[in-house]
């Protein structure tokens, strides 16, 4: 079966993530597809290179881009809600002049917009929400 | 588009305590040009996003209650109101704002897109759907 993931909550504030990410695992091993996975809301900030959790917690962002290199998964952010948050690559950093090296979008991730959430919705057999 | 799908968006948070309502609304604009058949439900205080009369100017932040009544210009003509959250909340239908759309099947009337339900019938609205995604 063909799976999307929605992740609508930030990490460590939310149980969101953890569960999303658990249940890609799961669907891998079961091996199923996952068409995609998108971040939206508080969501976005999964995919910051710039978190540093203590070092005996987990890194979720770190934990989605093994997962996104081991499975070749499709991790998108959504671009208007990222810039909310201060999530950006290299040409949106420098498109809003940001300076040089702020783009802090993390490996594995892109940035792209909601229209990527409408089409996932199209083309998978299931998507699934997790958020409050 | 041959794949049509039934898309709903729920919508379930108060309009401004948090960013659910606008970023729902967001998606909703973004869908509008996929063609698909697209319902919003209300439920919960998500009922008090088309709470009539809404003025943010004390609160510093943008209102943007009047998009809902523009979004039957984007093909979205069906908003479910669960009537249940409106009488636990002290609200009737006449505390919300009109929202119209005009028929193209029907030369182009002007009818009312808001379609009160009770929880049994938005459970079925629920099930009859292809993809829900819950704000």
């Amino acid at each position: 079966m063909k799976f999307s993931i929605l992740v609508n909550e930030g990490p460590y504030t939310h149980q969101s993530s953890d569960s999303a990410l658990q249940f890609a695992r799961a669907v891998l091993d079961k091996g199923h597809e996952i068409y995609r996975v998108f971040f939206y809301h508080d969501g976005v900030n999964n995919g910051t290179r710039l978190t540093v959790p203590p070092v005996d917690d987990r890194n979720l962002q770190k934990r989605w881009s093994e997962l996104a290199a081991a499975h070749a998964l499709d991790l998108v952010v959504c671009i208007a809600a990222a810039q909310r948050r201060g999530v950006l690559d290299e040409g949106e950093a420098k498109r809003h002049g940001k300076g040089e090296g702020a783009a802090n979008i993390a490996p594995g991730f892109r940035i792209s917009g909601l229209g990527q959430l409408i089409e996932m919705g199209i083309q998978s057999d299931r998507l699934v929400v997790f958020g409050d | 588009m041959a794949d049509v799908r039934r898309f709903l968006y729920i919508n379930r948070k108060a309009p401004y305590g948090t960013i659910y309502a606008l970023e729902s609304l967001e998606v909703v604009l973004i869908g509008a040009a996929f063609e698909q058949d697209v319902s919003l439900a209300f439920l919960d205080d998500g009922v008090f996003q088309l709470a009539k009369g809404q003025d943010t100017s004390g609160i510093g932040m943008k209102g943007f209650s009047a998009i809902y009544r523009a979004l039957g210009d984007y093909g979205v003509t069906k908003l479910y109101v669960e009537t249940d959250s409106l009488a636990t909340r002290g609200l009737t239908l006449d505390d919300l704002q009109a929202i119209t759309f005009e028929d193209e099947n029907d030369g182009y009337t002007e009818k009312p897109s808001i379609i009160p339900v009770n929880k049994a019938e938005m459970a079925k609205v629920m099930a009859e759907q292809d993809v829900v995604l819950s704000f």
